[in-house]
Protein backbone atom coordinates (compact mmCIF):
# COMPACT_ATOMS: atom_id res chain seq x y z
CA UNK A 1 0.00 0.00 0.00
CA UNK A 2 1.59 3.25 -0.86
CA UNK A 3 0.60 6.63 -0.22
CA UNK A 4 2.24 9.32 -2.37
CA UNK A 5 2.04 13.12 -0.61
CA UNK A 6 2.31 16.00 -2.54
CA UNK A 7 4.00 19.23 -0.53
CA UNK A 8 0.55 20.32 0.48
CA UNK A 9 -2.13 17.23 -0.98
CA UNK A 10 -2.28 13.90 0.01
CA UNK A 11 -2.40 11.28 -3.24
CA UNK A 12 -4.13 8.32 -2.75
CA UNK A 13 -3.83 5.97 -5.85
CA UNK A 14 -6.57 2.92 -7.11
CA UNK A 15 -4.14 0.17 -6.52
CA UNK A 16 -3.75 1.47 -2.79
CA UNK A 17 -7.37 1.48 -2.49
CA UNK A 18 -7.54 -2.07 -3.98
CA UNK A 19 -4.73 -3.31 -1.56
CA UNK A 20 -6.73 -1.54 1.26
CA UNK A 21 -10.17 -2.97 0.48
CA UNK A 22 -9.18 -6.49 -0.06
CA UNK A 23 -7.28 -6.11 3.21
CA UNK A 24 -9.95 -4.63 5.06
CA UNK A 25 -12.52 -7.20 3.87
CA UNK A 26 -11.01 -10.58 5.38
CA UNK A 27 -9.91 -8.60 8.42
CA UNK A 28 -13.30 -7.50 9.36
CA UNK A 29 -14.25 -11.05 9.04
CA UNK A 30 -11.59 -12.16 11.30
CA UNK A 31 -11.27 -9.89 13.89
CA UNK A 32 -14.10 -8.06 16.14
CA UNK A 33 -13.26 -4.76 16.95
CA UNK A 34 -12.63 -4.21 20.71
CA UNK A 35 -15.83 -2.12 21.97
CA UNK A 36 -18.15 -5.65 20.59
CA UNK A 37 -15.60 -7.85 22.83
CA UNK A 38 -16.09 -5.41 25.65
CA UNK A 39 -19.86 -5.57 25.01
CA UNK A 40 -19.42 -8.96 25.17
CA UNK A 41 -18.01 -8.84 28.97
CA UNK A 42 -20.21 -6.46 30.25
CA UNK A 43 -23.21 -8.53 28.90
CA UNK A 44 -22.05 -11.77 30.45
CA UNK A 45 -21.07 -9.99 33.98
CA UNK A 46 -24.57 -8.90 33.94
CA UNK A 47 -27.08 -11.59 32.50
CA UNK A 48 -28.82 -13.67 34.87
CA UNK A 49 -30.42 -16.69 32.46
CA UNK A 50 -28.05 -19.63 33.02
CA UNK A 51 -28.74 -20.81 29.38
CA UNK A 52 -27.97 -16.77 27.77
CA UNK A 53 -24.94 -17.18 29.81
CA UNK A 54 -23.69 -20.42 28.16
CA UNK A 55 -24.45 -19.49 24.77
CA UNK A 56 -22.92 -16.05 25.47
CA UNK A 57 -19.75 -18.29 26.64
CA UNK A 58 -20.20 -19.99 23.49
CA UNK A 59 -20.55 -16.48 21.28
CA UNK A 60 -16.84 -15.63 23.26
CA UNK A 61 -15.13 -18.79 23.14
CA UNK A 62 -15.68 -18.67 19.03
CA UNK A 63 -14.15 -14.92 19.18
CA UNK A 64 -10.90 -16.69 20.32
CA UNK A 65 -10.84 -19.45 18.35
CA UNK A 66 -11.43 -17.55 15.00
CA UNK A 67 -8.39 -15.32 15.75
CA UNK A 68 -6.30 -17.97 17.23
CA UNK A 69 -7.39 -20.39 13.90
CA UNK A 70 -6.91 -16.97 11.70
CA UNK A 71 -10.73 -18.36 9.90
CA UNK A 72 -13.76 -16.23 9.64
CA UNK A 73 -16.01 -15.38 13.19
CA UNK A 74 -19.15 -16.37 10.94
CA UNK A 75 -20.03 -17.96 7.94
CA UNK A 76 -22.19 -15.28 6.53
CA UNK A 77 -19.45 -12.89 4.45
CA UNK A 78 -22.46 -10.67 4.20
CA UNK A 79 -23.03 -7.69 1.64
CA UNK A 80 -19.90 -5.90 1.25
CA UNK A 81 -20.63 -2.24 2.13
CA UNK A 82 -17.32 0.38 2.13
CA UNK A 83 -17.84 3.89 3.76
CA UNK A 84 -15.71 6.43 2.28
CA UNK A 85 -14.43 9.61 3.78
CA UNK A 86 -12.51 12.07 2.32
CA UNK A 87 -10.47 15.09 4.23
CA UNK A 88 -9.78 18.04 2.44
CA UNK A 89 -6.90 18.44 0.25
CA UNK A 90 -7.05 15.00 -0.29
CA UNK A 91 -6.46 13.92 -4.43
CA UNK A 92 -8.41 10.99 -5.63
CA UNK A 93 -9.88 9.78 -8.71
CA UNK A 94 -13.26 8.89 -7.54
CA UNK A 95 -14.27 6.88 -10.69
CA UNK A 96 -11.34 4.64 -10.11
CA UNK A 97 -11.77 4.25 -6.33
CA UNK A 98 -14.90 2.72 -6.91
CA UNK A 99 -14.08 0.48 -9.40
CA UNK A 100 -10.24 -0.35 -7.48
CA UNK A 101 -13.16 -1.15 -4.23
CA UNK A 102 -14.57 -3.97 -6.15
CA UNK A 103 -11.12 -5.15 -7.60
CA UNK A 104 -10.33 -5.41 -3.78
CA UNK A 105 -13.53 -7.45 -2.54
CA UNK A 106 -13.62 -9.65 -5.66
CA UNK A 107 -9.79 -10.62 -5.26
CA UNK A 108 -10.33 -10.88 -1.13
CA UNK A 109 -13.50 -13.41 -2.59
CA UNK A 110 -11.36 -15.37 -4.84
CA UNK A 111 -7.82 -15.75 -2.85
CA UNK A 112 -8.44 -15.97 0.63
CA UNK A 113 -11.19 -17.52 -0.42
CA UNK A 114 -14.42 -16.13 0.87
CA UNK A 115 -17.99 -17.60 0.42
CA UNK A 116 -19.42 -15.05 -2.42
CA UNK A 117 -22.90 -14.59 -0.65
CA UNK A 118 -23.84 -11.49 -3.49
CA UNK A 119 -26.14 -13.37 -6.14
CA UNK A 120 -28.54 -11.29 -9.33
CA UNK A 121 -32.18 -10.29 -6.93
CA UNK A 122 -33.98 -11.80 -10.33
CA UNK A 123 -32.45 -14.57 -11.96
CA UNK A 124 -30.13 -15.60 -8.36
CA UNK A 125 -27.39 -16.17 -10.00
CA UNK A 126 -23.89 -16.18 -8.17
CA UNK A 127 -21.13 -14.40 -9.64
CA UNK A 128 -18.77 -15.82 -6.90
CA UNK A 129 -17.06 -12.46 -6.81
CA UNK A 130 -18.54 -11.11 -4.03
CA UNK A 131 -19.96 -8.35 -6.49
CA UNK A 132 -22.56 -7.20 -8.81
CA UNK A 133 -25.25 -4.18 -9.22
CA UNK A 134 -24.33 -1.37 -6.91
CA UNK A 135 -22.63 -3.85 -5.22
CA UNK A 136 -19.73 -3.37 -2.83
CA UNK A 137 -22.61 -0.58 -1.51
CA UNK A 138 -20.38 2.30 -1.55
CA UNK A 139 -21.08 5.31 0.48
CA UNK A 140 -18.64 8.14 -0.13
CA UNK A 141 -18.68 11.63 2.34
CA UNK A 142 -16.21 14.65 2.53
CA UNK A 143 -15.16 15.66 5.80
CA UNK A 144 -12.91 18.34 7.41
CA UNK A 145 -10.12 16.69 8.37
CA UNK A 146 -7.14 18.16 6.18
CA UNK A 147 -5.21 15.37 3.82
CA UNK A 148 -7.11 12.39 5.70
CA UNK A 149 -8.59 9.21 3.27
CA UNK A 150 -10.55 7.03 5.74
CA UNK A 151 -11.79 3.60 4.62
CA UNK A 152 -14.16 1.69 6.71
CA UNK A 153 -16.13 -2.16 5.57
CA UNK A 154 -18.66 -3.48 7.47
CA UNK A 155 -19.76 -6.77 5.62
CA UNK A 156 -23.61 -6.64 6.55
CA UNK A 157 -25.00 -9.97 7.79
CA UNK A 158 -27.88 -11.23 6.00
CA UNK A 159 -29.86 -12.57 8.93
CA UNK A 160 -29.92 -9.38 10.76
CA UNK A 161 -30.30 -6.78 7.96
CA UNK A 162 -33.37 -8.96 7.17
CA UNK A 163 -34.25 -7.70 10.22
CA UNK A 164 -35.59 -4.66 8.73
CA UNK A 165 -38.06 -2.53 9.71
CA UNK A 166 -39.47 0.96 7.97
CA UNK A 167 -42.97 2.58 8.73
CA UNK A 168 -43.97 6.25 7.50
CA UNK A 169 -45.91 7.67 11.14
CA UNK A 170 -47.29 10.99 11.10
CA UNK A 171 -47.20 13.69 13.49
CA UNK A 172 -50.07 12.65 15.63
CA UNK A 173 -48.00 9.38 16.58
CA UNK A 174 -45.88 11.30 18.28
CA UNK A 175 -42.85 9.99 19.60
CA UNK A 176 -44.47 7.62 21.66
CA UNK A 177 -45.37 6.09 18.07
CA UNK A 178 -41.59 5.53 17.00
CA UNK A 179 -40.86 4.00 20.58
CA UNK A 180 -43.74 1.39 20.36
CA UNK A 181 -42.30 0.76 16.92
CA UNK A 182 -39.05 0.44 18.02
CA UNK A 183 -40.41 -2.31 20.63
CA UNK A 184 -42.40 -4.05 18.26
CA UNK A 185 -39.62 -4.18 15.71
CA UNK A 186 -37.33 -6.04 18.67
CA UNK A 187 -40.20 -8.53 19.18
CA UNK A 188 -40.81 -9.39 15.52
CA UNK A 189 -37.16 -9.59 15.08
CA UNK A 190 -36.65 -12.11 17.76
CA UNK A 191 -33.75 -14.48 17.91
CA UNK A 192 -34.10 -14.44 13.65
CA UNK A 193 -31.16 -11.57 14.26
CA UNK A 194 -28.44 -13.21 16.12
CA UNK A 195 -29.30 -11.42 19.19
CA UNK A 196 -27.42 -9.70 21.50
CA UNK A 197 -27.73 -6.79 18.51
CA UNK A 198 -26.99 -3.46 18.33
CA UNK A 199 -31.02 -2.15 16.91
CA UNK A 200 -30.09 0.88 14.77
CA UNK A 201 -32.76 3.48 14.91
CA UNK A 202 -33.24 6.03 12.12
CA UNK A 203 -35.69 8.54 12.75
CA UNK A 204 -37.11 11.44 10.52
CA UNK A 205 -35.64 12.36 7.16
CA UNK A 206 -37.61 10.90 4.05
CA UNK A 207 -37.87 7.20 3.60
CA UNK A 208 -34.72 6.01 1.96
CA UNK A 209 -32.98 8.83 4.40
CA UNK A 210 -34.76 7.30 7.22
CA UNK A 211 -33.33 3.70 6.86
CA UNK A 212 -29.89 4.37 5.99
CA UNK A 213 -29.91 6.37 9.31
CA UNK A 214 -30.58 2.79 10.78
CA UNK A 215 -28.04 1.46 9.14
CA UNK A 216 -25.43 3.93 10.13
CA UNK A 217 -26.77 4.02 14.42
CA UNK A 218 -26.39 -0.35 14.08
CA UNK A 219 -22.93 -0.42 12.70
CA UNK A 220 -21.91 2.75 15.42
CA UNK A 221 -18.66 1.67 17.21
CA UNK A 222 -20.36 1.07 21.18
CA UNK A 223 -20.11 3.59 23.51
CA UNK A 224 -20.59 6.15 20.93
CA UNK A 225 -23.33 8.81 21.37
CA UNK A 226 -25.79 10.10 19.10
CA UNK A 227 -25.11 13.77 18.51
CA UNK A 228 -28.41 15.04 18.82
CA UNK A 229 -29.31 15.64 22.44
CA UNK A 230 -33.03 14.03 21.86
CA UNK A 231 -31.93 11.28 20.02
CA UNK A 232 -29.52 10.25 22.85
CA UNK A 233 -31.84 10.24 25.82
CA UNK A 234 -33.59 7.89 23.31
CA UNK A 235 -30.71 5.86 23.03
CA UNK A 236 -31.02 5.24 26.99
CA UNK A 237 -34.57 4.61 27.15
CA UNK A 238 -34.63 2.41 24.14
CA UNK A 239 -31.82 0.18 25.18
CA UNK A 240 -33.64 -0.37 28.29
CA UNK A 241 -37.06 -1.06 27.25
CA UNK A 242 -35.31 -3.96 24.69
CA UNK A 243 -33.47 -5.53 27.31
CA UNK A 244 -36.31 -5.60 29.66
CA UNK A 245 -38.17 -7.98 27.10
CA UNK A 246 -36.36 -11.35 27.76
CA UNK A 247 -35.71 -12.30 24.03
CA UNK A 248 -32.14 -12.82 25.12
CA UNK A 249 -28.82 -14.17 23.12
CA UNK A 250 -30.27 -16.62 20.22
CA UNK A 251 -33.70 -15.96 20.86
CA UNK A 252 -33.68 -18.86 23.51
CA UNK A 253 -34.68 -16.41 26.64
CA UNK A 254 -32.76 -13.93 29.04
CA UNK A 255 -31.71 -10.26 29.78
CA UNK A 256 -28.70 -9.65 26.79
CA UNK A 257 -31.10 -8.81 24.06
CA UNK A 258 -29.27 -5.66 22.73
CA UNK A 259 -25.83 -4.21 23.67
CA UNK A 260 -27.39 -1.05 22.86
CA UNK A 261 -30.05 0.67 21.08
CA UNK A 262 -28.28 3.38 18.78
CA UNK A 263 -30.31 6.22 17.20
CA UNK A 264 -29.59 8.82 14.48
CA UNK A 265 -31.71 11.46 13.43
CA UNK A 266 -32.13 13.41 10.00
CA UNK A 267 -34.68 16.80 9.92
CA UNK A 268 -38.07 15.58 8.05
CA UNK A 269 -41.47 17.38 6.73
CA UNK A 270 -43.88 18.41 8.92
CA UNK A 271 -46.49 16.08 7.85
CA UNK A 272 -44.22 13.24 8.33
CA UNK A 273 -42.64 11.17 11.33
CA UNK A 274 -40.46 8.19 9.59
CA UNK A 275 -38.74 5.28 11.79
CA UNK A 276 -36.61 2.89 10.59
CA UNK A 277 -34.93 -0.14 12.95
CA UNK A 278 -31.84 -2.25 11.52
CA UNK A 279 -29.97 -4.37 13.50
CA UNK A 280 -26.89 -5.35 13.79
CA UNK A 281 -26.06 -8.79 14.87
CA UNK A 282 -23.33 -10.20 17.66
CA UNK A 283 -20.57 -10.83 15.23
CA UNK A 284 -20.78 -6.93 14.91
CA UNK A 285 -17.88 -6.55 12.17
CA UNK A 286 -15.98 -3.97 10.97
CA UNK A 287 -12.20 -2.72 9.54
CA UNK A 288 -11.18 0.55 8.98
CA UNK A 289 -7.79 2.18 7.14
CA UNK A 290 -6.61 5.75 7.22
CA UNK A 291 -4.49 7.06 4.68
CA UNK A 292 -2.27 9.79 6.12
CA UNK A 293 0.78 11.61 4.58
CA UNK A 294 2.26 9.45 7.37
CA UNK A 295 0.81 6.12 5.84
CA UNK A 296 -1.96 3.85 6.53
CA UNK A 297 -2.95 3.26 9.58
CA UNK A 298 -5.65 0.14 9.75
CA UNK A 299 -7.77 -0.71 12.88
CA UNK A 300 -11.65 -0.66 13.46
CA UNK B 1 -31.88 -31.27 31.31
CA UNK B 2 -30.25 -34.31 29.87
CA UNK B 3 -27.30 -35.01 27.66
CA UNK B 4 -27.52 -36.84 24.57
CA UNK B 5 -25.06 -38.45 22.20
CA UNK B 6 -26.65 -39.68 18.97
CA UNK B 7 -24.77 -41.20 15.71
CA UNK B 8 -26.14 -40.74 12.10
CA UNK B 9 -28.38 -41.74 11.13
CA UNK B 10 -31.08 -42.43 13.77
CA UNK B 11 -33.89 -43.66 14.86
CA UNK B 12 -37.31 -42.32 16.04
CA UNK B 13 -37.24 -43.61 19.06
CA UNK B 14 -33.87 -41.76 19.23
CA UNK B 15 -35.16 -38.68 18.86
CA UNK B 16 -38.78 -39.27 20.93
CA UNK B 17 -35.84 -39.26 24.03
CA UNK B 18 -35.22 -35.88 23.64
CA UNK B 19 -36.71 -32.69 25.17
CA UNK B 20 -36.65 -29.35 25.04
CA UNK B 21 -33.51 -27.77 27.24
CA UNK B 22 -31.82 -30.64 26.41
CA UNK B 23 -28.33 -30.77 25.00
CA UNK B 24 -27.17 -33.37 22.03
CA UNK B 25 -23.77 -34.21 20.42
CA UNK B 26 -24.14 -35.59 16.85
CA UNK B 27 -21.66 -38.12 15.17
CA UNK B 28 -20.65 -39.20 12.03
CA UNK B 29 -22.44 -37.89 9.54
CA UNK B 30 -24.31 -34.17 8.94
CA UNK B 31 -25.81 -32.62 5.64
CA UNK B 32 -25.81 -28.89 4.86
CA UNK B 33 -28.90 -27.50 3.31
CA UNK B 34 -30.00 -23.85 2.31
CA UNK B 35 -32.47 -21.75 1.32
CA UNK B 36 -32.14 -22.58 -2.82
CA UNK B 37 -31.41 -26.36 -2.26
CA UNK B 38 -35.09 -27.07 -1.33
CA UNK B 39 -36.68 -24.45 -3.45
CA UNK B 40 -34.56 -26.58 -5.96
CA UNK B 41 -36.04 -29.90 -4.15
CA UNK B 42 -39.42 -29.19 -3.42
CA UNK B 43 -40.33 -26.39 -5.81
CA UNK B 44 -38.92 -27.55 -8.94
CA UNK B 45 -38.87 -31.26 -8.01
CA UNK B 46 -35.38 -32.06 -8.11
CA UNK B 47 -33.93 -34.98 -6.22
CA UNK B 48 -30.35 -36.12 -4.67
CA UNK B 49 -28.44 -39.20 -4.80
CA UNK B 50 -27.60 -38.59 -0.98
CA UNK B 51 -29.93 -41.07 1.16
CA UNK B 52 -31.08 -38.32 4.23
CA UNK B 53 -32.79 -41.04 6.06
CA UNK B 54 -32.55 -40.88 9.57
CA UNK B 55 -30.26 -38.22 9.17
CA UNK B 56 -30.05 -34.86 9.99
CA UNK B 57 -29.64 -31.56 8.11
CA UNK B 58 -28.06 -28.27 9.02
CA UNK B 59 -29.02 -24.44 7.48
CA UNK B 60 -25.71 -23.70 6.07
CA UNK B 61 -24.33 -22.38 2.97
CA UNK B 62 -20.22 -23.06 4.03
CA UNK B 63 -17.47 -20.94 3.18
CA UNK B 64 -14.97 -23.49 1.18
CA UNK B 65 -11.64 -23.98 -0.81
CA UNK B 66 -11.40 -26.34 -3.88
CA UNK B 67 -8.54 -28.83 -3.93
CA UNK B 68 -7.29 -32.26 -5.24
CA UNK B 69 -9.73 -34.81 -4.62
CA UNK B 70 -8.20 -36.79 -2.06
CA UNK B 71 -9.29 -39.57 0.28
CA UNK B 72 -10.98 -38.11 2.83
CA UNK B 73 -12.13 -34.82 0.75
CA UNK B 74 -13.46 -37.06 -2.43
CA UNK B 75 -15.81 -33.83 -3.31
CA UNK B 76 -12.31 -31.83 -4.23
CA UNK B 77 -13.56 -29.15 -1.31
CA UNK B 78 -12.14 -28.38 1.86
CA UNK B 79 -13.78 -26.53 4.59
CA UNK B 80 -12.21 -22.54 5.37
CA UNK B 81 -15.26 -21.96 7.51
CA UNK B 82 -18.91 -23.53 7.93
CA UNK B 83 -21.55 -21.66 10.44
CA UNK B 84 -25.09 -21.65 10.17
CA UNK B 85 -28.01 -19.41 9.16
CA UNK B 86 -31.32 -18.36 10.26
CA UNK B 87 -33.78 -20.80 9.76
CA UNK B 88 -36.62 -19.33 9.56
CA UNK B 89 -36.93 -18.16 6.13
CA UNK B 90 -36.91 -22.67 5.37
CA UNK B 91 -39.80 -23.00 7.86
CA UNK B 92 -42.07 -24.80 5.19
CA UNK B 93 -39.62 -27.22 4.11
CA UNK B 94 -39.66 -28.86 7.24
CA UNK B 95 -42.50 -31.29 6.20
CA UNK B 96 -41.25 -32.47 3.11
CA UNK B 97 -37.87 -32.93 4.49
CA UNK B 98 -39.10 -35.57 6.66
CA UNK B 99 -41.68 -36.64 4.08
CA UNK B 100 -39.99 -37.19 1.46
CA UNK B 101 -36.75 -37.63 2.34
CA UNK B 102 -36.92 -38.92 6.03
CA UNK B 103 -35.44 -35.88 7.80
CA UNK B 104 -35.04 -36.37 11.61
CA UNK B 105 -33.50 -33.13 13.08
CA UNK B 106 -32.64 -29.98 11.51
CA UNK B 107 -29.89 -27.67 12.73
CA UNK B 108 -30.03 -23.78 12.46
CA UNK B 109 -30.58 -21.06 14.54
CA UNK B 110 -33.54 -18.89 15.63
CA UNK B 111 -35.69 -21.45 15.77
CA UNK B 112 -38.74 -22.72 13.40
CA UNK B 113 -42.43 -22.00 13.75
CA UNK B 114 -45.93 -23.82 14.96
CA UNK B 115 -46.32 -25.71 11.39
CA UNK B 116 -42.54 -27.39 11.87
CA UNK B 117 -43.43 -28.23 15.78
CA UNK B 118 -46.46 -30.43 14.34
CA UNK B 119 -44.34 -31.86 11.68
CA UNK B 120 -41.84 -32.73 14.23
CA UNK B 121 -44.54 -33.78 17.00
CA UNK B 122 -46.39 -36.30 14.00
CA UNK B 123 -43.31 -37.50 12.19
CA UNK B 124 -40.91 -37.80 15.08
CA UNK B 125 -38.03 -34.85 14.37
CA UNK B 126 -36.65 -32.23 16.48
CA UNK B 127 -35.34 -28.62 16.32
CA UNK B 128 -31.40 -28.52 17.36
CA UNK B 129 -30.29 -24.58 18.38
CA UNK B 130 -26.53 -24.61 17.15
CA UNK B 131 -24.96 -20.67 18.11
CA UNK B 132 -25.22 -18.75 15.34
CA UNK B 133 -22.10 -16.92 14.33
CA UNK B 134 -20.00 -18.97 15.95
CA UNK B 135 -18.88 -20.20 12.77
CA UNK B 136 -14.92 -20.50 13.47
CA UNK B 137 -15.81 -22.75 16.30
CA UNK B 138 -18.70 -25.09 14.54
CA UNK B 139 -15.99 -25.12 12.04
CA UNK B 140 -13.39 -27.14 14.33
CA UNK B 141 -16.27 -29.93 14.75
CA UNK B 142 -16.55 -30.57 11.10
CA UNK B 143 -13.57 -33.09 10.17
CA UNK B 144 -14.16 -33.19 5.99
CA UNK B 145 -16.21 -32.28 3.24
CA UNK B 146 -17.16 -36.08 2.57
CA UNK B 147 -19.49 -35.11 -0.47
CA UNK B 148 -21.26 -32.65 -2.60
CA UNK B 149 -24.62 -32.80 -4.69
CA UNK B 150 -26.55 -30.10 -6.87
CA UNK B 151 -23.60 -28.53 -7.03
CA UNK B 152 -24.78 -26.14 -9.31
CA UNK B 153 -25.97 -24.38 -6.58
CA UNK B 154 -22.94 -23.22 -4.96
CA UNK B 155 -22.45 -22.74 -2.23
CA UNK B 156 -26.29 -23.60 -1.53
CA UNK B 157 -25.56 -27.06 -2.56
CA UNK B 158 -26.22 -30.02 -0.81
CA UNK B 159 -23.12 -31.15 1.26
CA UNK B 160 -22.58 -33.93 3.23
CA UNK B 161 -19.70 -32.98 6.46
CA UNK B 162 -17.95 -35.97 8.44
CA UNK B 163 -18.20 -34.88 11.87
CA UNK B 164 -16.48 -35.45 15.20
CA UNK B 165 -18.19 -33.90 18.50
CA UNK B 166 -20.63 -31.95 16.82
CA UNK B 167 -21.99 -30.08 19.58
CA UNK B 168 -23.31 -29.28 22.10
CA UNK B 169 -26.60 -28.41 20.76
CA UNK B 170 -29.40 -27.60 22.29
CA UNK B 171 -32.56 -29.15 21.71
CA UNK B 172 -34.82 -26.33 20.76
CA UNK B 173 -37.88 -28.11 19.44
CA UNK B 174 -38.66 -31.41 20.64
CA UNK B 175 -40.79 -34.72 19.29
CA UNK B 176 -43.41 -33.65 21.82
CA UNK B 177 -44.85 -30.73 20.41
CA UNK B 178 -42.41 -28.53 22.63
CA UNK B 179 -40.79 -25.27 21.31
CA UNK B 180 -38.60 -23.14 23.25
CA UNK B 181 -39.04 -20.41 20.97
CA UNK B 182 -42.62 -20.52 21.84
CA UNK B 183 -42.11 -20.11 25.02
CA UNK B 184 -40.00 -17.34 24.81
CA UNK B 185 -42.17 -15.74 22.32
CA UNK B 186 -44.75 -15.65 24.87
CA UNK B 187 -43.00 -14.50 27.92
CA UNK B 188 -41.57 -11.94 25.60
CA UNK B 189 -45.33 -10.82 24.11
CA UNK B 190 -46.35 -11.03 27.81
CA UNK B 191 -43.75 -8.19 29.07
CA UNK B 192 -44.67 -6.09 25.79
CA UNK B 193 -47.01 -3.92 27.71
CA UNK B 194 -45.10 -2.59 30.64
CA UNK B 195 -41.93 -2.02 28.65
CA UNK B 196 -44.33 0.20 26.76
CA UNK B 197 -46.35 1.61 29.50
CA UNK B 198 -42.71 2.64 31.43
CA UNK B 199 -41.79 4.25 27.99
CA UNK B 200 -44.87 6.07 28.32
CA UNK B 201 -45.92 4.89 24.71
Amino acid sequence: MSVISAPDKLRVTPDAIEEAAKLLYIRALKILPDDIKQGFFRLDSTETDGLAKSVLATMIENIAVAERTENLLCQDTGIPIFNVQIGRDVEVDGWALKQAIARGTERATREHPLRSSVVHPITRVNAHTSCGAHVPVIHIDFVETPRTLRLEMIPKGSGSENGSFLQMLIPADGLSGVKRFVVDAAIKAGGKVCPPTILGVGVGGTSDLCMHLAKVAATRPLGSVCADAEGAKLEVELSEAVNSLGIGPQGLGGDSTAFAVHVEVAATHITMNPVAVNVQCHSARRASATFTPEGVEVGF
Amino acid sequence: MAHHTLHMPCTEADIRKLRVGDTVTLQDTLFGIRDATQIHMFDRGRRTRFDLNGHAVIHTAPNVRKVEPTGTNQAGYEAVCIGTTTSDRMERFTRPLMEREGVRIIIGKGGLRDDSARAFQELGGCYLAVIGGAAALETTWITAIEDVDLDDLNPESLWRFAIRDFGPLIVGMDAHGGSLYRDVQSSVEARRAAVLAKLGA
